[in-house]
């Protein structure tokens, strides 16, 4: 049987842009169908902004390289129409397991919080999360949005102007030349992009390498995440045990710097580490196996101009954390409300260097805790070996050393604190997980949920307060969501939005991110927060 | 926050550091250093005020 990443899912065909006298002009051009790009274009399509993506493949990602996606990063996909699929077909966990040397030393329960449509996390291989977003593209093409993927279309050039991009494309047939208003760069840890604006990472660079090994096999380790730091089967180094659908389990096994990627791939020198790891008599077969080398840095700026960069081309992590596609994902979530209304003309340019604002606070905090968790896993000095070791093993009897066990902080959305889109917190004792700059908490509503409508559009959230149904205001409409604490029973509402406060009013950007809130409504105080959301202030 | 105390603060304190030396008694070199990490670790959590802790690391490194 073929796997599905190896089927072109979207094959080459000839695009009339290929035939045209002149260079045909697009509104937005995306480099890259990885996750990230295609989440950007299906957002913008979503809108009706025209976009084709260009990638210089026809398949998903080949092996299942990204397994664990968070719930903020399953919301957007929500808003993008592709959530629920990738919660069904995914494994959902709350267990995991950390062993050190030969003893187990402790387990946790990520113990949930209830009231959320979406789970903590779910395990889902990165080519099935590809095919879901392809086939969401397939059903926006079957509406009529304006969308295109054109596979085997390698970029080999790009020129910048003040209004527009030029782009070289080389595909089976021949190379043509198309122009962007507007180009997005998805196009990952190596992208030609980046390298051809002779643009250049900053920060901290970490180098280890992994061999990652998805195995098929019918066994009955549970539905858990284990972890261990030195064991038997990869002295001095880590591993962990992770399932994804399918019967298909991620096996990583840290090797150190210093080591020959080629000779480790080798079948007769993976199998045998395996063997030690899960048991001799354990049958598997292997469906992927690959050296990963990973580094922790970002782009000194994300936006250059008209070309703006996002997910793996922007920044990279250590897979401790599963921030890699996460954060993409949080990247395009971000851009994506803003490019439309820059391109519309309601908002100014300077809404766009938000996004760097923005976005390089995410990628310093995804970096940071990737970083801590790195220097945890894999001390640097003698010293710092002695103190983790110190920590694993008091952690087994003592549960006051179980947070300091760092073997990667799950990946949870940035809180933009100090972003020029935000007004000041005018909301007493509020709750500070929905402080201004923060993603707007899940809560139930009825049967439903409450970050579904707040999607897509400038939200006004009133909570047993009064103000207007629908106000305008430069250009921007901003429509009430009108709650009370009544209408949830579970109280989740009242904790996560009101505190101690008796009501409360709050502005919602289209990324569901707090822009102000306060007690009451204040018509010159909310229209100057929509101004200063977008820009305009 | 609390101010990290650096004024005499223990209790007999002959007694407080011979029971540290009789710890180490008899342990290697590696032993006591794992030791020491423990020690340490279980001190910072009887402390845990963040600002007592940086103070501690502080004044515990400009001796070096
Ligand atoms: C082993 C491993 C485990 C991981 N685990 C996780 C995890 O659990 N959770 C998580 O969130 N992340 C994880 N990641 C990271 C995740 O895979 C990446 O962050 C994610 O794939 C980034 O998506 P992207 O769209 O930015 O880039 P990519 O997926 O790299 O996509 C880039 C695309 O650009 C195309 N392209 C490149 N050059 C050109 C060109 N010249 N012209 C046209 N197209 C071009 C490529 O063909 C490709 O399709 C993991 C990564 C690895 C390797």
């Amino acid at each position: 049987m073929n796997k599905i990443f190896e089927i072109p899912l979207y094959a080459y065909e000839r695009s009339p842009d290929q035939d045209a006298p002149a260079p045909v002009r697009h509104p937005v051009v995306v480099i890259g169908a990885g996750p990230i790009g295609l989440a950007a274009a299906i957002d913008l399509a979503q809108d009706d902004v025209p976009v084709v993506v260009l990638d210089d493949n026809d398949k998903v990602s080949f092996g299942s390289r990204a397994i664990c996606f968070a719930k903020r990063p399953l919301e957007i996909l929500d808003r993008l129409g592709c959530g629920h699929e990738m919660v069904e077909k995914g494994v959902k966990w709350d267990v995991g397991k950390v062993f050190f040397d030969t003893r187990k030393v402790f387990e946790f329960d990520l113990l949930p919080e209830e009231g959320h449509a979406f789970p903590a996390f779910i395990n889902l291989q990165q080519y099935y999360f590809e095919e879901y977003l392809v086939n969401r593209v397939r059903e926006l093409q079957d509406a009529g949005k304006p969308i295109e993927i054109r596979g085997k279309n390698k970029v080999e050039a790009i020129g910048t102007h003040d209004d527009h991009v030029k782009i070289e494309v080389a595909t089976p047939e021949d190379s043509y030349t198309l122009e962007a208003d507007w180009l997005i760069a998805c196009d990952g840890a190596g992208s030609p992009t980046r390298r051809m604006l002779g643009l250049d990472f900053v920060g901290r660079v970490f180098e280890d390498n992994f061999l990652i090994a998805d195995v098929v096999m019918e066994a009955d380790f549970p539905t858990e995440r284990w972890f261990w730091f030195d064991p038997p089967f990869n002295r001095g180094q880590s591993a962990l045990l992770h399932k994804q659908p399918d019967g298909v389990w991620r096996i990583d096994l840290q090797l150190g710097w210093d080591i020959d990627p080629e000779e480790e791939k080798k079948p007769e020198n993976v199998i045998p580490r395996l063997k030690a790891m899960l048991g001799e008599d354990v049958e598997f077969e292997l469906e992927w196996v690959s050296i990963y080398t990973f580094q922790c840095r970002r782009m000194e700026r994300f936006r250059h101009g008209r070309v703006i960069f996002a997910g793996d081309a922007a920044h990279q992590v250590s897979p401790f954390g599963a921030r890699g596609a996460n954060s993409g994902l949080q990247d395009t979530d971000n851009l994506v409300w803003k490019l439309k209304l820059v391109m519309d003309g309601t908002a100014p340019d300077a809404l766009l260097e938000s996004y760097d604002f923005e976005r390089i606070q995410g990628a310093d905090e995804n970096i940071l805790n990737s970083t801590r968790s790195t220097d945890f896993i894999t001390p640097k000095s003698e010293m710092s070996r002695i103190l983790r070791d110190a920590v694993l093993d008091l952690a087994e009897e003592h549960e006051f050393a179980r947070p300091l066990v760092n073997s990667g902080r799950l990946s949870v959305p940035c809180t933009y604190d100090g972003s020029p889109l935000n007004t000041a917190d005018a909301l007493e004792d509020g709750p500070a997980r929905t402080r201004p700059g923060a993603p707007c908490p899940d809560a139930p509503l009825g049967d439903d949920f409450l970050l579904p409508s707040l999607a897509g559009k400038f939200t006004l959230l009133t909570i047993d307060a009064d103000a207007p149904d629908h106000f305008e205001e430069s250009g921007i409409e901003v429509t009430r969501l009108a709650l009370s604490v009544k209408d949830d029973k579970t109280l989740a509402l009242k904790q996560r939005y009101l505190g101690v406060a008796p009501s409360a009013v709050y502005l919602i950007r289209p990324d569901q991110h707090v822009a102000a809130r306060r007690e009451s409504w204040n018509e010159n105080i909310f229209r100057t927060a929509v101004r200063r959301a977008t820009g305009q202030e | 926050m609390a101010e990290l105390i650096l004024t005499p603060n223990i209790d007999a304190p002959d007694d407080f550091y011979a029971d540290l030396l009789a710890a180490h008694e008899g342990l290697s070199k590696t032993e006591s250093d794992a030791l020491n990490a423990r020690l340490i670790l279980v001190l910072a959590n009887h402390i845990g005020d963040r600002e007592a802790l940086a103070q501690a690391i502080t004044a515990a490194s400009d001796q070096g």
